[in-house]
């Protein structure tokens, strides 16, 4: 099936190539909108973002297959990003990864229709670690204890990534 | 003399929320300075960088005005380029520039862009750090309103874009040159090197790259002078340094400080001690590429040279007897990094954070040279088996020789960013490493 862009991301992407001698350099910033308003990347999602900015299939299938926050599979509401790297893992980001993956019924990597759980590395918030990372919002200095809260919180209020393009 | 404890030219708006808004943020007295430079010949604002001794604040500590010098004179298309791309692990301070004070990085690469003649410059930002997009964009747009970019910034005929231009997940865009790939709409992978940025980089246009933290410094040295700013570091460093200190202290945190404060003094007087009445096991001293510090070696002041050369620093090994050697008989001790600072107590499993290090060389490997894509996936693999106690008799010296066999034989730094560390923490924690393998035999 062919998917199209609404009006508003053609006119975002219009905007954005006429920053850059090139279309290319627009790839990263329409993938995110094409993942925004078609939920992930299908092969058609990377046949429409190649039309737009007039780039071989091929090229825009690289470059959506490199980068970890591109998504080939339908996903969650929230995106859940648990940092588990070096300071994270000194003060407990393992105990509040398995605690997601108990609470939520997922394995790191799985999605449900509300979330997506995701070991991350580090987010950059290594003096509030553990860190948790959900769109434009950051749970730091996060316990095990609080994930409960957490996704109630999340249930209530999602933080959908695809806000930011 | 180092400028006292509590010095802050960068971090002096963190915590004020306003200071974000364009209306606040002058009346701090910003973008005063841009009216200075604005006035300054482009070659003047390039010296006073060189004296003061500005180093670059991403890993390498590279001086700022000999690398804005490597411009060649009548070059065209300039483009300056902000490495937003932070993640190297422990580090955790270009997010929170970003967040409090955006402006700031646009006055600076503002008049960066001036010194370097600059027209189309781009801020590239790390894909999840999309709280900092939204204020990066909404930063720009006021900027571009109130003519502080656009085709004739504030009357003076001079042209200045910036455009924020969002990554997508990879900590290899990091890299210079695999950032400007990433940029230009291919998969980041770095580029040989030469040609160097500074002569064929953006577009293969002659492009600077500078970190975040850097360019935030260049309008207090147009302020204030670069001989100033020169005064408040200690050798060759100039200025304050930003140390993101995590792990096992009471009071971990983004701190600036002088340059040349030790790390036991970090520990103790910035970060109230261990925690839990612990000691120190082990600091890697500038993010996780980095070899570590044990307790013996933490009077050595947090500076780019002396992390380098100070012969209390033990030297790193692939086996024990054999020196790493850097080329030219050079020895490896450490470096000051991206000043991510992670303290590890007394009761940390080594091998096993060693282990979480490796897992994430492992991963974010970008695959184009053989020794990285194939020897961080083994150090990844034997380092797992030893913390998990299922080591072999051996294990350490194939370890160390992986390691060895992946430095230096790489188009990029990530190789070296994987096989320090793990060299690293087998030379100072070897009994660590060896009791593990001990314990899997007895098993």
């Amino acid at each position: 099936m062919s998917l199209e862009f609404s009006s508003e991301a053609k006119k975002k992407i219009a905007g954005l190539c006429e920053r850059y001698p090139t279309k290319r350099p627009v790839i990263l910033a329409a993938l995110h909108l094409a993942q925004k308003e078609h939920g992930h990347l299908s092969d058609d999602a990377l046949k429409l973002v190649a039309r737009e900015l007039d780039l071989p299939y091929a090229h825009v299938y690289g470059v959506a297959t490199f980068y970890t926050m591109f998504r080939r599979e339908p996903g969650g509401k929230t995106t859940i990003r648990v940092c588990t790297n070096i300071s994270c893992m000194l003060r407990g980001g393992y105990d509040v990864l398995d605690a997601f993956e108990k609470k939520l019924g997922l394995k790191k990597g799985e999605s449900n229709k509300d979330f997506t759980l995701v070991e991350e590395e580090c987010i950059a918030a290594c003096a509030n670690a553990p860190a948790v990372l959900c769109g434009t919002k950051y749970y730091l200095d996060v316990d095990a204890a609080q994930v409960d809260e957490i996704i109630r919180e999340l249930l209530r209020i999602p933080h959908p990534e695809s806000e930011v393009v | 003399m180092p400028a006292p404890i509590g010095t802050k030219l960068v971090t002096a708006r963190f915590g004020n929320e306003e200071a974000k808004q364009l209306s606040a943020y002058e009346r701090l007295g910003g973008y005063q300075v841009l009216r200075k430079a604005l006035a300054m010949r482009p070659e003047d604002i390039t010296n006073e960088v060189k004296a003061s001794n500005l180093r670059g604040r991403g890993g390498a500590g590279f001086a700022t005005g000999v690398k804005w010098g490597f411009v060649p004179k009548d070059a065209k298309d300039v483009h300056i380029v902000v490495n937003a791309d932070e993640s190297e692990p422990g580090t955790c301070k270009d997010r929170e520039l970003m967040y409090w004070d955006p402006h700031l990085l646009i006055e600076g690469i503002v008049i960066a862009a001036h010194a370097l003649k600059a027209v189309h410059n781009y801020i590239y930002i790390r894909g999840e750090m999309m709280r900092e997009v939204v204020v990066l964009q909404k930063a720009v747009e006021e900027a571009y309103q109130r003519g502080y970019l656009g085709k004739n910034i504030l009357g003076t005929g001079l042209e200045c874009h910036i455009t924020v231009h969002r990554g997508a997940g990879a900590y290899i865009c990091g890299e210079e040159t695999a950032l400007l790939n990433s940029l230009e709409g291919l998969r980041g992978q770095p580029r040989l090197k030469p040609p160097f940025p500074a002569i064929k980089g953006l577009f293969g246009n002659p492009t600077i790259v500078n970190n975040v933290e850097t360019l935030m410094n260049v309008p207090f040295i147009i302020e204030k002078g670069g001989a100033w700013f020169n005064s408040l570091g200690m050798g060759r460093s100039g200025g304050t340094r930003i140390v993101c200190v995590s792990g096992h202290v009471n009071k971990p945190g983004v701190y600036e400080l002088p340059i040349g404060i030790s790390f036991r003094q970090l520990i103790d007087e910035v970060c109230g001690g261990v925690w839990k009445n612990r000691k120190v096991k082990a600091v890697i001293p500038g993010g996780s590429s980095m070899p570590p510090l044990d307790e013996s070696e933490l009077d050595v002041p947090v500076e780019f040279d002396a992390l380098m050369t100070d012969e209390r620093i033990k030297p790193v090994e692939v086996v024990p007897g054999q020196v790493f050697d850097m080329g030219g008989g050079r020895v490896l001790r450490t470096m000051a990094g991206s000043g991510g600072v992670v303290v590890m107590d007394d009761h940390t499993d080594i091998p096993k954070a060693t282990w979480r290090i490796m897992k994430f060389y492992a991963h974010e490997s970008c695959g184009q040279c053989t020794p990285c894509r194939e020897g961080t996936g083994w150090l990844e693999k034997v380092c797992r088996r030893v913390a998990d106690g299922q080591g072999k008799e051996g294990d350490l010296e194939l370890l160390g020789t992986i390691a060895h066999g992946i430095a230096g034989n790489t188009i990029c730094a990530l190789g070296e960013a994987a096989a320090w560390p793990m060299m690293g923490f087998l030379t100072k924690f070897r009994a660590d490493f060896e009791a593990k393998i001990v314990k899997g035999r007895a098993a």
